[in-house]
């Protein structure tokens, strides 16, 4: 059986995502903050994306740097730095790629039973942050499924029904 | 975010780009169907269909059910009205994110199991 992940809208400001592992604090902190682990799992093996490197400076002022993209001309980046490091229970740090809007990522390691709650929180400077957040993905989505939802109706396949 | 969304409709167009595949989606949009039903109206080996409803299924287009030894394909849930909900989007990229941690916790389990065993002989 896999653990349930969670997302939920704490607050006009507030993202919250959970999730339980089956392994000790340590172990799932050390998946959290080591490159060469880190790398095997943050891209999902459904997406066809390319994490070309992940540098991290895990200590208090230290920086991350995440680059994504097969193309070295085009390259996606995610950086910021780390605000806390507190070994296997809590790390804080700052998504600074989009500019003031960015929102401060906390993640805590809660152990029990040899089993680890993991609680991600992000807090955006502002409602209308978190909003543009949620809506600028919404709309690509929203355009390019009524694309793919054309092409279907084109094909004669009804969808969802 | 975005870039994840966009693997995904990767995904959907990569599924669509196959004449068989838009074959078997238009077919199940008449009736659901086994993969063994599939294989002979499209004359194709079931290897080979088991195949093409992998990469529908990967895409979210297609949806299978494994009842008795009988496979049954019918078309995937997703509608605009889910796919804009960015929330559970959001939700399924952490969820498939953390699938994979799930893989590399097992993994270094068994490398402390291993390592405390040396320790010990």
């Amino acid at each position: 059986m896999k653990n349930r992940t969670t997302v939920e809208r704490k607050s006009e400001r507030e993202l919250v995502v959970t999730r339980t592992f089956n392994g000790p604090a340590r172990i799932v902190f050390e998946a959290w903050t080591k490159p060469e682990l880190f790398k095997q799992w943050w891209v999902p093996k459904s997406m066809d994306m390319f994490l070309r490197s992940c540098e991290m400076d895990v200590r208090v002022g230290g920086r991350y740097r995440l680059v994504f993209g097969h193309d070295a001309s085009n390259p996606a980046e995610f950086f910021g730095r780390y605000i806390e490091v507190t070994p296997h229970s809590r790390l804080v740090w700052t998504n600074e790629e989009g500019g003031d809007g960015g929102p401060v990522t906390t993640l805590t390691f809660e152990e029990k039973g040899g089993k680890t709650l993991l609680v991600l929180h992000e807090l955006y400077p502002s409602k209308k942050a978190l909003d543009a957040a949620g809506t600028g993905a919404a709309d690509v989505m929203k355009e390019t499924f009524e694309q793919l939802d054309e092409l279907l109706v084109a094909l004669g396949a009804s969808v969802g029904r | 975010m975005v870039q994840y969304l966009r693997a995904r409709l990767d995904a959907s167009f990569a599924a669509l780009s196959d004449a068989t595949r838009r074959g078997v989606l238009e077919q199940l949009g008449r009736s659901d169907a086994s993969i063994t039903d599939l294989a002979e109206k499209f004359h194709m080996t079931l290897t080979g269909m088991k195949k093409h409803g992998g990469v529908l299924e990967q895409s979210g287009l297609v949806t299978t059910e494994k009842l008795g030894r009988v496979r049954t394909c019918k078309l995937g849930p997703r509608r605009l009205e889910e796919e804009t909900s960015w929330l559970e989007r959001y939700r399924q990229l952490w969820d498939a994110r953390f699938d994979g941690l799930d893989q590399v916790v097992e993994e270094l389990k068994r490398k402390e199991r291993v390592d405390g065993r040396k320790k010990r002989e």
